[in-house]
């Protein structure tokens, strides 16, 4: 953590920050966030100075040094299996031991719930979803879905007048936080220059090297119970950059995916044997078998079982 | 009523006390949404004791976390009807309860005419009394 930034006035009494961020247990979440999410530097950093941002601010307040409520409205733009979600799930938590919103939770939402089919309809929609993330976060995903530019009478642009509005009066109670891919996005902000402005972070995610790649497998089998035989990690660490060249590939989704399809030959092994018992270290195991069967090794093609995800909707 | 010298609405819960400011209207509804109650504005020009069933401002709100939709609500209904009675009720949905638990005025006219008695005399020397709004001699919209 980088800010011992002694940025407070010392008129008469010091105030102490390190007393504050310890009270404030944000270090805590900032080590769950090191210790959950491989890689994706850019955006660490981000959360961290906002940290600073706001505790620097809160401990400004015992001094009465007003400044205006920062605006919090972040933009996530990366490829497919990036991240995204996760770390807006994680903004909200952090946002409330900051005391910047007070209830933390998170809402997602996309197009379908923000925008009406008939002219009438869309306002009190878009509010509904409005009030209840208030005192919390609004995840807009696919955010550039809103704006159709091919149909004029398309209702999406009053849903973003109202999101505009509310993102600048009701500053204090939400924070907005659009994602999409990168293209897009940048195409939605040059025709709505209004949203671009109001956004005051644009964090890029940066896609996963194939070791960030192979950290995260390990992680995500060890959620579930499984890990890796040494063969087995090592055939897996052979199969990311043969699945990096196919086409629609999409960072840690596609190694859920195929993670998933591993635990399945691992049960299709186990249950083929069936020769005497199976230990527990059996059930946890994926062995070098369960991926090398992959079309990946054997015609250095996708999967038939829909490893797609790359214009897939996040999940 | 001459039993109100103010001559205010007294209906629903707080109703004798000052009325309510923003923050303890919205340390009201915190306490409605952390038990889990759906709460709803509404809002009516006939103060009848017996006209239980106001006028709906919106759907009720479901699901919500936070006050601060619903006190945008209620701004909303005090921008679109400045002067008449607006209520804010929380509904508690469950089974065997079903019923508003919590149900209190947010805004009043300036000036509330109250309410006169009207006695009807009917068989045997006998007398009905009913109360009646002077607000609502006038037709709607109009009265206060």
């Amino acid at each position: 953590m980088s800010e011992t930034k002694p940025k407070v006035a010392s008129i008469g009494d010091k105030v102490d920050l390190e007393a504050e961020f310890k009270a404030s247990n944000i270090q805590e979440v900032l080590d769950k966030l090191d210790r959950e999410l491989v890689g994706l530097v850019p955006v660490k950093t981000r959360i961290r100075e906002i940290a600073a941002l706001l505790l620097v601010d809160r401990l400004r307040k015992t001094f009465e040094l007003t400044s205006d409520t920062p605006t919090l409205h972040m933009n996530f733009t990366g490829n497919p299996g990036t991240g995204k979600t996760t770390v807006a799930m994680r903004m909200g938590e952090i946002l409330k031991r900051l005391g910047y919103v007070r209830e933390g939770h998170l809402v997602t939402v996309t197009r379908d719930d923000l925008v009406g089919q008939y002219i009438g309809h869309t306002a009190p929609k878009t509010k509904e979803v409005i009030k209840k993330a208030m005192g919390g976060v609004l995840f807009i995903d696919e955010a550039y879905y809103l704006y159709k530019p091919e149909n004029e009478r398309d209702y999406g642009a009053e849903s973003i007048e109202i999101l505009l509005q509310v993102m600048e009066n009701n500053r204090d109670d939400l924070v907005v936080v659009l994602a999409g891919y990168k293209d897009k996005m940048d195409r939605f902000f040059q025709s709505n220059p209004g949203m671009r402005s109001r956004i005051a972070h644009h964090i890029d995610f940066p896609d996963y090297s194939p070791e960030e790649l192979l950290a995260i497998a390990k992680l995500m089998l060890a959620q579930q119970n499984y890990h890796f035989s040494k063969e087995g990690e090592k055939a897996f660490a052979d199969y990311i950059p043969l699945r990096m060249k196919l086409p629609h590939f999409a960072n840690a989704r596609s190694i859920r995916n195929a993670l998933d399809r591993a635990r399945l030959r691992q049960a299709n092994r186990l249950f083929a044997k069936r020769s005497g018992k199976l230990s527990k270290e059996d059930l946890m195991t994926l062995e070098a078998e369960d991926i090398l069967v992959s079309r990946v090794f054997q015609e250095g093609k996708l999967d038939l079982d829909g490893d797609e995800g790359a214009d897939g909707a996040n999940t | 009523m001459m039993t109100n010298p103010g001559n205010r609405l007294t209906q629903g819960q707080f109703s004798f006390l000052p009325d309510l400011t923003d923050a303890q209207i919205t340390a009201q509804i915190k306490y409605a949404l952390n038990k889990g109650w759906a709460v709803s504005v509404e809002y009516t020009d006939d103060p009848h004791p017996r006209n239980t069933y106001w006028e709906m401002f919106g759907n009720p709100m479901f699901d919500l976390k936070d006050p601060a939709g619903i006190l945008m609500e209620i701004n909303n209904c005090r921008k679109t009807f400045p002067s008449h009675y607006i209520r804010v009720t929380a509904f508690d949905s469950t089974r065997g309860v079903e019923s508003p638990r919590m149900s209190y005025l947010v805004n009043r006219p300036k000036k509330e005419p109250g309410f006169g008695l009207s006695r009807q005399e009917v068989d045997g020397r006998c007398i009905r009394y009913t109360v009646h709004s002077y607000a609502t001699d006038k037709p709607e919209n109009e009265r206060y």
